[in-house]
């Protein structure tokens, strides 16, 4: 183990905010990213069932 | 049954839909494991003391920065060539993920160059090439984006792609080729790597988990614009209808 302890950890021997920081952004992207894609998913078939719909009448 | 038939849009469909839990489920498990090798067991650099484990992110993202691009050149080129409807559907799913891996690669980039050089951005060769990367994956999504027909938009979509891949070995090479402040590449196919085999490990295991990542969310959008085309067969009415 590296660390001794939590704040250590979290302190980075001074470059916690670079380290955090691109971790955190990569993690936030990457939530978006999964949100959006879900978000899509149903957006694109309520679109595509109203078109079906649609064309039924 | 062979190979061919997942070839066919609905097989791939459903497939796919059999496929993405596996590979979300690895790359979450991998993830894990690699942020544990990052922070745990790697032990401090001793030049870069902590920053350096930016690296466990900043390097995996700039290899699938790079793959990703080639991959999608590889599906737009069999697409052209044979034309083929799921290659366009495949380069089209992953042009997203390749822009946020770019993204990623420049902005941890960035955060390790301020503590390093003493500045967020230079204009150097490795980093304008992966500037440029990142434009051309927005270029091709805004081009996918503004032709309605879909043909007509496929090619024109994959032809960009394949003029932009001269820029991929131009990033790779870019510390060999001109002075860089970016440093040179520390693991080759050539010799053997200049890093401890912990580290190389820990980036081996990111880069993994960020493929099998990259799979799944690759999939989940290909199953969608598959739907979104076969909209006027049974099969895809038939999945319309039942949900």
């Amino acid at each position: 183990m590296e660390w001794a302890s939590w704040s250590e950890f979290w302190h980075m021997a001074g470059y916690g905010l670079y380290v955090w920081g691109s971790y955190a952004v990569t993690l936030a992207a990457i939530l978006i990213e999964v949100i959006l894609l879900k978000r899509a998913g149903t957006d694109t078939r309520r679109r595509l069932k109203r078109m079906q719909q649609w064309e039924e009448q | 049954m062979n190979l061919y038939t997942y070839a066919s849009p609905a097989n791939f469909y459903h497939l796919a839909g059999k496929l993405i839990p596996w590979f979300a489920w690895s790359a979450g498990l991998l993830t894990v494991w690699g942020l544990y090798i990052s922070f745990f067991l790697a032990p401090t650099d001793f030049q870069q003391s902590e920053a350096y484990r930016i690296i466990f992110i900043h390097v995996p993202a700039a290899w699938m920065s790079m793959f990703i691009y080639l991959v999608m050149a590889f599906w737009g080129a069999i697409g052209l060539a044979f034309n083929t409807r799921l290659s366009f559907m495949m380069a089209r799913a992953l042009a997203p993920t390749g822009a946020l891996f770019t993204f990623i690669a420049l902005w941890t980039g960035a955060l390790l160059g301020k503590p390093m050089w003493g500045a967020w951005w230079f204009w150097d060769a490795r980093l304008t090439s992966e500037l440029i990367l990142l434009f051309l994956y927005v270029g091709i999504i805004a081009l996918w984006a503004a032709i309605d027909d879909v043909k007509r938009g496929d090619r024109a979509g994959s032809l960009l792609t394949l003029i932009g891949v001269i820029n991929v070995p131009i990033i790779y090479f870019s510390v060999k080729w001109w002075n860089t402040l970016h440093q040179g590449s520390s693991i080759n196919l050539t010799k053997a790597p200049s890093m401890a085999a912990i580290m190389l490990q820990g980036l081996l295991v990111m880069a993994f988990a960020g493929w099998l990542y990259t799979i799944a969310v690759t999939l989940v959008r290909v199953r969608r614009i598959i739907l979104e085309r076969e909209r006027h067969t049974d099969w895809a009415k038939a999945i319309l209808e039942a949900k």
